[in-house]
């Protein structure tokens, strides 16, 4: 499904998702400094799976969807600000 | 020797988990245990990692057939796997995933599929007993070192554990089936979805559900009555998720105190009784409450509580030996008391442990660190996850740099955030770093209105 959105869609989605990220954990840093591609876990920006839940909620809340995972793939949606972000321009339904 | 058996489940045939294809019985359990038992060692120890909660019910199963002692730790990092591996030589670790081991021996869960179960001999498998003083498992604590600190659980203080909780939630009367979304290796979840089910008459739901419509989905999937095991912080996530929710008839929370206000309204929400349990790695499940019934806390069947000096001591029960307590108890009549928090310098986020002093060597060992402080503030939020910040000083480092450093060092959970640079903390004329002087400094950088 992923797919059919257009990673121009997904570009300009962007700071829109980095700026959720940055207030809804509080971080100590400007939304564009988040880079794209890079690992939102470990190395990254360090993330854990407490952080992961409150993404998730102000993602349903703001682009109204709930997220799921039907497997152990939990916080393979969070692997990186793009794979956020294709993901909520899926799933989006406002 | 006495000897216990692995579940008391009279009836065979009765659910003893939910997996995602279906029912699984006690017998077909038991099969399981039976045929991963033979690719096992006969002794030593298992590291069990298993995700799965029916997977790691069955790991746990064969390594008791084999006399083999589970062991787990409260973190699947390199470093712990590196520590477990000089500690216990022989250990082997069963995973049900792309877990990296590193170059540790390892098994591959097996598939079992329905056809293979079919395949096993007619004759109904006996349900195995083990010797009471086996030593069934071994979870780990950070001690106020923060090294790991081994807790050594025999199989019958462990089966007692589980009875004593079923008849303090009822559940000896009235099974329920178990969606947790707690870890099975931690102690809260080791205890309240699979001591339950082995010796509580309870099934569970194999999965560890994580996101609110992943808990809603669990629910669904099993029958009434449903038991809900989880922490304050994945509650809180659920009921502000907004989502319907299929009946749940009995809430169990634990790893940090629960607010009387998340409480009462999970209780309007779902019309479940809302419990929390009360307890430590080091001496397992201690107490419970109804929250909305009051503070107090009523001690699980056969537990005792002593007062030495400062300090409580648990013990009798199913208590191993006698544990001096890290939290300040006042004790009430009535096999009841009264918790007022923790000993200062312990920390706890998420269910994970550690102490300030240890955190405050791992940041003054970072090079270039001159000097540095963790900070825990006062919780603004109940039930939500306060994080811990560090004030450091360190001329020609960032933050981030720092940061990257302590990430080597120290669990996840436990990095500062904010870490804060500052030019040198207040320190009084002993050395000492006043806790109200933390705080000023603390709100002077940090809590500037923010949320």
């Amino acid at each position: 499904m992923s797919e059919a959105i257009s990673p121009e869609v997904i570009e300009a989605l962007l700071p829109e998702v980095a700026e959720l990220i940055v207030t809804a954990l509080n971080l100590d840093m400007p939304p564009a400094d988040i880079e794209p591609d890079a690992p939102l876990f470990g190395e990254g920006l360090g993330l854990d799976s407490i952080d992961v839940l409150e993404i998730s909620l102000v993602v349903s809340k703001k682009y109204g969807f709930q997220l799921k995972s039907d497997n152990e793939d939990n916080l393979r949606i969070f692997s990186s600000l793009r794979a956020l972000t294709t993901h909520i321009a899926s799933q989006r339904t406002k | 020797m006495t000897s216990v058996p692995l579940l008391t489940h009279s009836d065979l045939d009765a659910v003893f988990a939910w997996a995602t294809n279906g029912p699984v019985s006690v017998s077909d359990y038991v099969a399981d245990a039976y045929r991963l038992a033979e690719q096992l060692p006969a002794t030593g120890h298992l590291l069990n990692l298993c995700h799965d909660r029916y997977r790691f019910a069955v790991g746990f199963a064969a390594g008791m057939l084999r006399g083999m002692t589970s062991l787990q730790p409260s973190s699947q990092s390199p470093e712990t796997f590196r520590r477990l591996q000089a500690e216990y030589p022989d250990l082997i670790c069963l995973c049900d995933g792309p877990t990296d081991t590193l170059d540790l021996p390892r098994i591959d869960f097996p598939a079992i599929s329905a056809v293979d179960r079919k395949n096993q001999p007619r004759t109904k498998l006996a349900i195995p007993a083990f010797p009471a003083d086996h030593l069934a498992a071994i979870l780990f604590t950070s001690g106020s070192t923060g090294l790991p600190q081994a807790q050594r659980k025999t199989w019958g203080k462990l089966v007692a554990n589980g009875r004593a909780e079923a008849v303090a939630l009822g559940l000896d009367r009235q099974p329920h089936a178990i969606v947790g979304t707690v870890p099975v290796q931690h102690s809260y979840g080791f205890e309240s979805t699979f001591l339950l089910a082995l010796h509580g008459g309870c099934a569970f739901w194999a999965g560890k559900p994580f996101y609110p419509q992943d808990i809603a989905g669990a629910l669904a999937a099993v029958p009434q009555p449903r038991l809900l095991v989880t922490t304050p912080f994945h509650l809180s996530a659920l009921l502000s998720a907004e989502i319907e929710l299929p009946p749940v008839d009995l809430l169990l929370s634990a790893t940090a105190p629960l607010s009387t206000t998340l409480a009462a309204d999970a209780e309007a929400r779902t019309g479940a009784p809302m419990h929390e349990i009360y307890g430590s790695t080091e001496s397992g499940q201690l107490a419970s409450r109804r929250t909305t019934d009051g503070a107090a806390w009523t001690l699980l069947p056969g537990v005792r509580l002593e007062q030495v000096g400062e300090d409580t001591v648990a013990c009798a029960g199913h208590v191993e030996g006698r544990v001096a307590l890290s939290d300040r108890i006042e004790p009430l009549s009535d096999q009841r008391f009264l918790l007022h928090g923790r000993h200062t310098d312990l920390v706890n986020i998420a269910g994970k442990r550690t102490s300030l002093a240890y955190l405050n060597h791992q940041l003054g060992a970072v090079p270039g660190v001159v000097d540095g402080a963790f900070f825990l503030p006062e919780e603004e939020a109940p039930d939500g996850i306060t994080r811990l910040t560090a004030f450091v000083v360190a001329p020609g480092l960032s933050a981030r740099q720092i940061t990257a450093e302590l990430r080597q060092r120290i669990d996840a959970i436990f990095l500062p955030r904010p870490l804060v640079l500052v030019d040198k903390l207040p320190r009084n004329s002993t050395g000492k770093l006043p806790r109200g002087d933390l705080q000023a400094l603390y709100v002077e950088k940090v809590s500037h209105g923010g949320r």
